[in-house]
């Protein structure tokens, strides 16, 4: 005889779900979610009925008013009757200005100066070394400040470049001049352009593309296709025979040769600036407070990324430069072909946090009176109408929106360098 | 039901959270400190000198203030604050009243819920340039860049004044009036524009004053004067008849050196209000008897220290013109003590 014992049938009670391990955990995970969310719940609503008590409820009416106050720098065209949603807009532009020619040159510098700082020649490799700790130690604030004060009063001001025989002249063959008002560098002209298409009307968000731009842009990328075209080609040639064909003839036709035809045909020239005035006319302006931010951007992320490419080279296996060496390498192939790319896996994840930093950073802008997003919607909007809840929250979207579409595409760049794991 | 606890707690912290009433009156007399809003540094009007000690027309006004509230003019936190964040300042509590030359606007005063509680200084927006450019007039400025302050009315006006005369400009937007100086000065920007008061004051502090002028275009209307919260009318109150007591001081004589002499009585009925023998003025307003006589004492009546901040005899050198009596041809005019 045979007692089957059945399995004790389960019965649940509540005092399980603090004794009973399987239990607990999510218990206070779900308890601590409420708490979490009636502490939002009380902030938010604590805010609202407060802003409804002094008689200023949440509203975005204020975007489709004029927004009455002019911005020097502006890469679409605004005047001071457009609204303030266009006016945000143009800030918006110019941060991500800042932010694309920040990155850019923060990256030349900080490859260059991490690369340099592992010289073996001891005179270099110490003053990249005082340089990353000078501009990595001292606030980027006070950069941007030094920067514009230099600039400002450093350089001549436009009324000295007047006269007979005037106290300032312009450099490079008379094209480049250098203000304390900024600098003016000689602009493209087209006398052939095939004009502008307009998008959006009358809207606040119009905006034009040039045709010539697009033309230019459209020719370069065959261009560069057609050279990569011809790279493979050699790449295969040297493949099956070992021998590599000269190409780079080829590349620069491809490359440069419909490009110069498509700008003679576009009539292209350049404009120069010219004292007109009280100012420089013609020629693009690079303001002061455009210069002074971007390089002081530049050079403090500089500093950051310098650090992170030297980590990176020095992950590298010292066998690795020696192997490349006994196959006869060159150093600087060395670098380009077998250190960089495997630094690279290294590099890029800290490198994107910088890029997020340098962005973010750029709402320093106000400090020189550079009209960024930070400036527009989060400056003068707000103070002109009152509206401070509705415009810090726009410029924290905004905020949010670039830095995840830098953090999503420096992802799938970092996707397809990282080490492929089988 | 996790919906429903969190609705229900929304509910409740929105009735508890509507509780929070302002009675600015019992907050300064608890505190035995006045919070005053002034700027960050405008000669004349509000600025440290070399003792650290805030000195100013603006800063006369808070100190007055102080002593008809507390008794003691020097009971006062000066609270710097620049054109942008005033407003914010004054809002949310961090300082009682604002005195750093702004502009009566109807938003200001609509929509951003804030009460002017008169005018102490009436301006205009003018131009300074320097000498040597032979500008002699507004109009002239076509293709110039000016240094605008930023967050202020003068940004909005000088946009306003430059479309309507189909003028084109390059506006460099500054922080501060410190910082609109040093760009003004190494010719930056070939204008600077803010009030007339403000251009005098800025100029009075350059090395050679001499080669600058002020335009004769003046663009805008600027009343400039104090102003507290919407809301809380009795601080309102109190903050508005210390100003009037300043400016009907002058108009009735009544000056800090004759004023203890006054207070053994005159045969105007309306000075024995003011300094509060006769009536029970101070006492409507929540406060003492003789809360005008404290105000008076702290820095004189309004021509005094007109006269001792910005007046003709001051670096400053403003002249009354608008800001003259009723009695003078000028706009000052208060209502009657009664």
């Amino acid at each position: 005889m045979t007692i089957a014992s059945d399995p004790q049938r389960e019965s649940f009670q509540l005092s399980q779900l603090i004794y009973d391990t399987r239990y607990r955990s999510m218990t206070i995970q779900v308890v601590a979610l409420m708490g979490f969310m009636l502490f939002f719940g009380w902030l938010i609503s604590n805010t609202l009925t407060n802003l409804n008590a002094l008689g200023k409820p949440i509203d975005f009416g204020f975007f489709s008013e004029p927004a009455g106050y002019d911005i020097n720098q502006r890469l679409l065209d605004y005047t001071s009757q457009d609204t303030h949603l266009r006016a945000a807009l143009i800030g918006i532009l110019n941060t991500l200005l800042i932010a694309v020619m920040g990155c850019a040159l923060a990256t030349v510098l900080g490859v260059l100066i991490g690369v340099l700082r592992l010289s073996s020649n001891w005179l270099i490799s110490n003053l990249m070394s005082i340089y990353v700790e000078m501009f990595r130690n001292v606030p980027v604030l006070l950069w941007i400040a030094l920067i514009m004060a230099v600039l400002i009063e450093g350089l001549p001001a436009p009324r000295a470049f007047r006269g007979e025989d005037p106290a300032a002249t312009m450099s490079f063959f008379d094209t480049i001049a250098v203000t304390n008002r900024g600098v003016y560098i000689p602009e493209p002209l087209f006398s052939r352009s095939l004009g502008d298409v307009h998008f959006l009307g009358a809207g606040s968000l119009r905006f034009d593309v040039s045709l010539d731009l697009m033309l230019i842009l459209a020719v370069l990328f065959a261009g560069l296709f057609g050279a990569r075209l011809v790279k493979r080609n050699a790449d295969q040639i040297q493949e099956a025979t070992g021998d590599r064909p000269t190409t780079w003839y080829y590349t620069l036709g491809l490359i440069f040769g419909p490009l110069l035809i498509v700008l003679i045909a576009l009539g292209f020239h350049l404009g120069y600036p010219e004292l007109k005035g009280f100012n420089f006319q013609g020629g693009t302006h690079m303001r002061n407070s455009l210069i002074a931010l971007w390089l002081a951007l530049s050079l403090y992320t500089a500093a950051f990324i310098a650090e992170i490419v030297r980590a990176g080279i020095m992950s590298v296996a010292k066998g690795q430069s020696e192997a490349a060496s006994a196959l006869g390498l060159r150093p600087g192939r060395t670098m380009r072909l077998v250190i960089l790319p495997q630094a690279m896996r290294v590099i890029i994840p800290p490198m994107i946090s910088n890029y997020l930093n340098l962005t973010k950073n750029s709402s320093l802008a106000i400090a020189v009176g550079y009209m960024d997003v930070t400036g527009t919607l989060g400056g003068i909007t707000m103070n002109q109408t009152g509206r401070e809840l509705e415009c810090v929250l726009l410029l924290m979207l905004c905020y949010l929106a670039i830095s995840l579409t830098v953090s999503a595409v420096m992802n799938a760049y970092n996707n397809k360098v990282k080490l492929v794991e089988r | 039901m996790k919906k429903t606890v969190f609705f229900g707690a929304l509910t409740v912290a929105g009735l508890a959270a509507g509780a929070a009433a302002a009675a600015t009156l019992d907050d300064v007399k608890e505190r035995g400190k006045l919070n005053c809003g002034v700027s960050t540094g405008l000669v004349g009007f509000a600025y440290p000198d070399d003792a650290g000690e805030w000195k100013g027309f603006d800063v006369g006004v808070c100190r007055a203030v102080a002593a008809a509230v507390l008794g003691d003019p020097s009971a006062v936190e000066f609270v710097p604050t620049t054109g942008k964040t005033r407003f914010t300042a004054l809002a949310s509590g961090e300082i009682d009243m604002l005195a750093r030359n702004t502009t009566w606007t109807f938003t200001r005063d609509v929509d951003l819920k804030f009460e002017f509680v008169g005018v102490n200084y009436y301006d205009g927006q003018g131009f300074l340039v320097p000498k040597e450019l032979g500008v002699s007039s507004a109009k002239e400025l076509d293709g110039a860049t000016v240094c605008i302050q930023t967050g202020t009315t003068t940004e909005l006006n000088l946009a306003d004044y430059f479309r309507v005369n189909n003028i084109s400009y390059e506006p460099v937007p500054i922080e501060t009036n410190a910082e609109a100086q040093q760009q003004y000065l190494a010719g930056a920007c070939d204008v600077f524009t803010t009030d007339a008061s403000g251009l005098a004051a800025t100029r009075a502090a350059f090395e050679d004053p001499s080669a600058h002028v002020v335009l004769p275009e003046i663009v805008s209307k600027e009343p400039l004067g104090p102003l507290v919260r919407h809301g809380d009318n009795a601080w309102g109150d109190i903050v508005r008849w210390s100003l009037n007591a300043l400016i009907v001081a002058e108009e009735l004589g009544v000056t800090s050196a004759n004023i203890d002499e006054m207070l053994g009585g005159t045969n105007n009925p309306e000075i024995n209000r003011l300094l509060g023998t006769e009536g029970t003025l101070g006492e409507m307003l929540g406060l003492e008897a003789d809360w005008a006589v404290k105000a008076l004492k702290a820095g004189g009546n309004y021509a005094e220290l007109f006269e001792t901040n910005i007046g003709e005899n001051t670096p400053i050198g403003l002249a009354r013109g608008l800001n003259a009596q009723w009695t003078d041809g000028g706009l000052l005019y208060t209502p009657p003590f009664r």
